[in-house]
């Protein structure tokens, strides 16, 4: 049984639990999320959110998974914080997800921190998770996706979409649901995490556990917070967004409100001081041991090792068709990996595009106005829509 | 461009019903749509330029963002039915390879290339003693994207030493197919503008095309 609420299921983070309006979905024990590990998880509670009206014939659903520390508000206000949506130029009425054509599906990604479960939820035994809570998957915030899709009476998804670890998400539903999927657009991804990208998790992992308040993940009962190690593992993961080249226009090696350097260890330069700003504001706004499980999770993320080591068998008669996208300075995740992922798609015989655009803008170039990007996507999405037969303009 | 469309249409005529078809350097998906009205193909291409790809995409086909002298390890062995290079070959930095690599990837290649060895080619070269800038070469030299223009010859010897055989080949001039003038190789060297091969692979040696081939419309 699943049951539905508007508000979070009282969360010990600071702040969050009072806000409310933020819309979730809670699945007993008797339908537990079956983990990776082996473990079950139950109650499972999803935060999600949706824009646009789903047509009566449930064809125009899409799902926008977001990444590493993002949430539901993909076109709206996170009512919690504040922060405007973080998808502006590709979600909302008129844009390439048009609102007013697509019935728009986010949720909270497992092991979050915005109203779906995670280590900062409340165990059955009254206190938070904390490190008790299970170690999971792509895969498994993928299955979690799909028992809300499926509650919401969906049975196929128009299009899944994400960008960085919400395109795992995209190949991950295509890989493991199919005829689920009608079309799949995966962004600044790729279909394994690389030793680099394992080894920049590390540092962030290890810069959360090595700060005293982090209590070896029981901070939350102990009623600290490990704000110092969370802001080191952000900055060092901001670097991997962003470009040397948007680094350079940005910053170069300006200083920071001083004429001179100071012969100190204060933020001398503006790049110290805008990477310090990045690190304060997100300690605000995310949580520690969420950070160290969906870290995780991406570590683990080896889409062909589901598939007895071939990448090609994920996609084996899969009817779906794909749009990848690529960006040419992201170093996070290179037109390489994106490219080895889309020859997969390819060799099993998928209905695949591959565009690779022109940026300098790095890795976060999918979040910021690109419009060779914004363009492309229009035009395929709007293609897939005349081929799945949805009108122009909103489908009632 | 006319002669362009020339060749889309001895194409379209070479390939069969519901074949599966990869168009390598697609452009704005043009043949592809062609070949997917008229014959009901399995269409895929590849395209270097993002306005390309973009409207492709738009189109609804299928089409990777890629360089033919790179990117062609894209495509597995023997997955296409036809692999297409029109009027690209004489752009790509290594021609020999890329003709390889299509010849892996396809059962059958078709090829339309711009003669460099046409009669009025010649004839510039010889009177005008400029490089040429015609409608099939409408760039001049220092502007050109055609880094490895050819003759008809020229390609059927690179042919042979890959152990390709020229199944077909088709003389285009004046903007459609067939040439009077044109009923061999080395009549089709002098007065074809374009000419469209199929070539398939072979184990057996082959020999460099002669006057022995008959082109036909």
């Amino acid at each position: 049984m699943s049951r539905a609420s508007n508000t979070v299921p009282a969360s010990p983070l600071r702040g969050w639990s009072s806000t409310g309006g933020v819309r979730t979905i809670t699945f007993g024990e008797d339908q537990p999320l079956h983990l990776s590990s082996g473990e079950k998880l139950a109650p499972l509670t999803i935060g999600y959110e949706t824009y646009g009206e789903l047509a009566p014939d449930k064809s125009n659903a899409v799902l926008v998974c977001h990444a590493l520390t993002m949430d539901q508000y993909v076109a709206s206000p996170n009512p919690a914080t504040g922060r405007p949506g973080w998808w502006p130029r590709i979600v909302g009425p008129g844009k390439p997800i048009d609102t007013n054509r697509f019935f728009v599906i986010c949720a909270n990604v497992l092991g979050g921190c915005m109203g779906t479960s995670g280590p900062t939820s409340m165990h059955p035994d009254g206190r938070a998770y904390g490190l008790r809570f299970p170690v999971f998957t792509v895969a498994d915030m993928v299955r979690a996706q799909a028992m809300l899709v499926e509650a919401l009476g969906i049975p196929q998804l128009f299009c899944v979409i994400g960008g960085s670890i919400g395109g795992m998400q995209a190949l991950q539903w295509a890989a493991a649901y199919p005829n689920r999927v009608f079309s799949c657009v995966p962004i600044a991804t790729a279909a394994r995490h690389s030793a680099q990208n394992i080894a920049f998790y590390e540092v962030g992992r290890q810069a959360i556990m090595a700060d005293p308040e982090w209590r070896e993940g029981d901070y939350l009962a102990q009623g600290t917070r490990p704000s110092k190690g969370l802001a080191v593992a952000r900055m060092a993961a901001h670097i991997t967004y962003l470009s040397e080249q948007s680094l350079h226009q940005k910053f170069d090696r300006a200083l920071q409100e001083r004429e001179k350097i100071s012969f100190g260890f204060d933020a001398d330069f503006q790049v110290e001081s805008y990477l310090r700003h990045q690190g304060q504001s997100f300690v605000d706004r995310f949580d520690a041991n969420s950070y160290l499980y969906i870290t995780r999770a991406v570590d683990y993320f080896d889409l062909a090792g589901d598939f007895g080591g071939s990448l090609p068998r994920a996609f084996h008669d899969c009817p779906s068709r794909f749009c990848a996208f690529a960006f040419s300075s992201d170093w996070h995740y290179p037109p390489e990996g994106m490219k080895h992922a889309v020859r997969a798609l390819i060799a099993s015989g998928c209905e695949a595009s591959y565009v690779e655009v022109e940026s300098d803008k790095g890795h976060d170039a999918f979040l910021l106005e690109e419009p060779a990007f914004e363009h492309a996507l229009a035009g395929f999405i709007d293609a897939a829509a005349q081929a799945r037969g949805l009108t122009t303009g909103a489908a009632r | 461009m006319k002669t362009a469309r020339a060749d889309y249409e001895v194409i379209s005529a070479l390939v069969h019903e519901g074949a599966r078809v990869l168009d390598v350097g697609c452009g704005d998906g043009a043949l592809l749509q062609k070949l997917i009205a008229e014959k009901r193909v399995k269409g895929r291409g590849m395209e270097l330029s993002q306005a390309g790809v973009n409207a492709c995409v738009a189109k609804g086909l299928a089409v990777v963002q890629g360089d033919a002298d790179r990117d062609l390890q894209f495509f597995p062995d023997g997955a296409f039915d036809y692999v297409i290079l029109s009027k690209t070959i004489q752009a790509v930095h290594r021609p020999g390879a890329v003709l390889a690599e299509l010849a892996r990837i396809g059962h059958r290649v078709i090829v339309s290339l711009p003669n460099f060895g046409h009669w009025t080619t010649r004839m510039a070269l010889l009177f005008g003693g400029r490089m040429p800038v015609n409608p099939s070469l409408p760039s001049s030299w220092h502007e050109t994207g055609n880094i490895h223009l050819c003759t008809v010859r020229d390609f059927a010897e690179l042919c042979a030493s890959l152990g390709l055989m020229i199944e077909r080949g088709v003389p285009i001039s004046g903007g459609h197919a067939g040439s009077p003038f044109a009923k061999t190789l080395w009549r089709a060297n002098w007065f074809a503008e374009d000419v469209v091969f199929a070539l398939v692979a072979t184990d057996a040696a082959v020999k460099p095309a002669g006057d022995v081939v008959k082109l036909r419309a």
